[in-house]
């Protein structure tokens, strides 16, 4: 920044009023002192007293009444914080960080922090070919998780859809 | 007609029910809504239709105003990100700051207004079309602190910026101002005083 942005940046402040008491000061004794900041000072001046001196656009006469025929088809939204239930969140984000805690844990406690080597499970990745999927999800447990998936995804569909169809008969 | 009531007070009102109220802040506002749009969109037409779609997007969601600022600078966010929405919309560039284009931009319309210099020009139209050889966003910052009566802080809120940087563009856009009514008005200032 040169020293003339400097001066302005200063002025600004001051003219603005949101100089500091010590910067009001040092201000006021350089106007009183020195030539260049007392000129710049009455330029800036000139700026801001033409800026104050423009005036507001008004819009056409009936701009109010437009205005009210059409929020006469509205009704004002509920709040959001009344649908937002702040319980649900906190209980969605207290589940995900126990689970990232339940992870870390038995991830630290399977380190063997005195071998050096890690931990005791080593993954090779070139045998990841021989892994059997059958007996995986021949497992109940994940059977039971796909099928509780599968069941969430219909019912968001079923949701998703009746929206559009609330919508849809809305605008009819 | 102004009822003399104060806006949260007006607001309460209009949320119990009392649909004509909202007239009231219609009134109140209205000039300076447009005002700010029209600083950004330049078309009085469009201005217009994006100050009613403000206000109507106000009254909607008039239940998650909370009444933490005022409600001028509330309405204001909603006025700027309804008109950038509407710039983006019609494929208009919304300027930064630092973009070359607003300077090209801003000296093919000086072209335009210098040969209007003949007629004599009052002061308050010239300071209007000084500001509206800026950039949008020059226009927007001027106009929110000169004439929407918002503060350094309030601003930032409305654009979503750090205090700072407002102030930085703020003085950035006055600096510019100031050019353009060296460059086009110099006679006109030099009428004034």
């Amino acid at each position: 920044m040169n020293q003339e942005q400097n001066i302005e940046q200063q002025l600004w402040a001051y003219i603005d009023g949101v100089s500091s008491k010590e910067e009001i000061s040092a201000v006021e004794r350089l106007l009183q002192s020195n030539l260049e900041w007392k000129n710049k000072y009455h330029e800036l001046m000139e700026v801001h007293q033409l800026m104050n001196a423009a005036e507001l656009e008004h819009p056409s006469l009936r701009f109010t009444k437009n205005v009210m025929e059409k929020i006469a088809q509205y009704h004002i939204a509920p709040a959001t914080k009344n649908y937002i239930n702040k319980k649900i969140i906190w209980g969605i984000a207290g589940f995900f960080f126990t689970l990232i805690a339940v992870f870390l844990i038995y991830g630290f406690s399977q380190v063997e922090w005195t071998s050096g080597t890690g931990s005791k499970y080593s993954i090779d990745l070139s045998r990841l070919s021989e892994v059997d999927y059958s007996k995986i999800f021949n497992n109940n447990f994940v059977n039971g998780f796909m099928m509780v998936n599968v069941l969430l995804g219909l019912v968001l569909l079923d949701r998703v859809l009746a929206n559009k169809r609330k919508n849809f008969q809305k605008q009819i | 007609m102004s009822t003399g009531l104060g806006d949260n007070e007006i607001i309460s009102r209009v949320l119990k029910g009392e649909q004509n109220a909202y007239a009231e802040l219609v009134n109140r506002y209205q000039a300076y809504v447009f005002t700010l749009v029209l600083r950004m969109i330049k078309s009085r037409e469009d201005a217009e239709e994006v100050a009613q779609d403000v206000f109507i997007k106000a009254y909607r969601s008039l239940a998650d105003f909370r009444g933490e600022s005022k409600f001028s600078t509330w309405l204001y966010t909603i006025a700027n990100t309804t008109s950038i929405t509407f710039l983006r919309k019609k494929k208009l560039d919304v300027h930064s700051l630092d973009n070359e284009k607003v300077f090209e931009v801003a000296d093919s319309k000086d072209s335009g207004f210098r040969a209007n210099l003949v007629e004599q020009k009052s002061r308050v139209n010239m300071v209007n079309e000084a500001i509206a050889m800026l950039s949008p966003d020059d226009a927007e910052i001027i106009t929110l602190f000169y004439k929407a009566e918002q503060n350094l802080e309030e601003i930032s809120r409305i654009l979503r910026l750090e205090t700072n940087t407002a102030k930085v563009r703020l003085h950035r856009a006055r600096t510019r101002l100031k050019e353009k009514m060296e460059k086009n008005f110099s006679e006109e200032i030099k009428n004034i005083y």
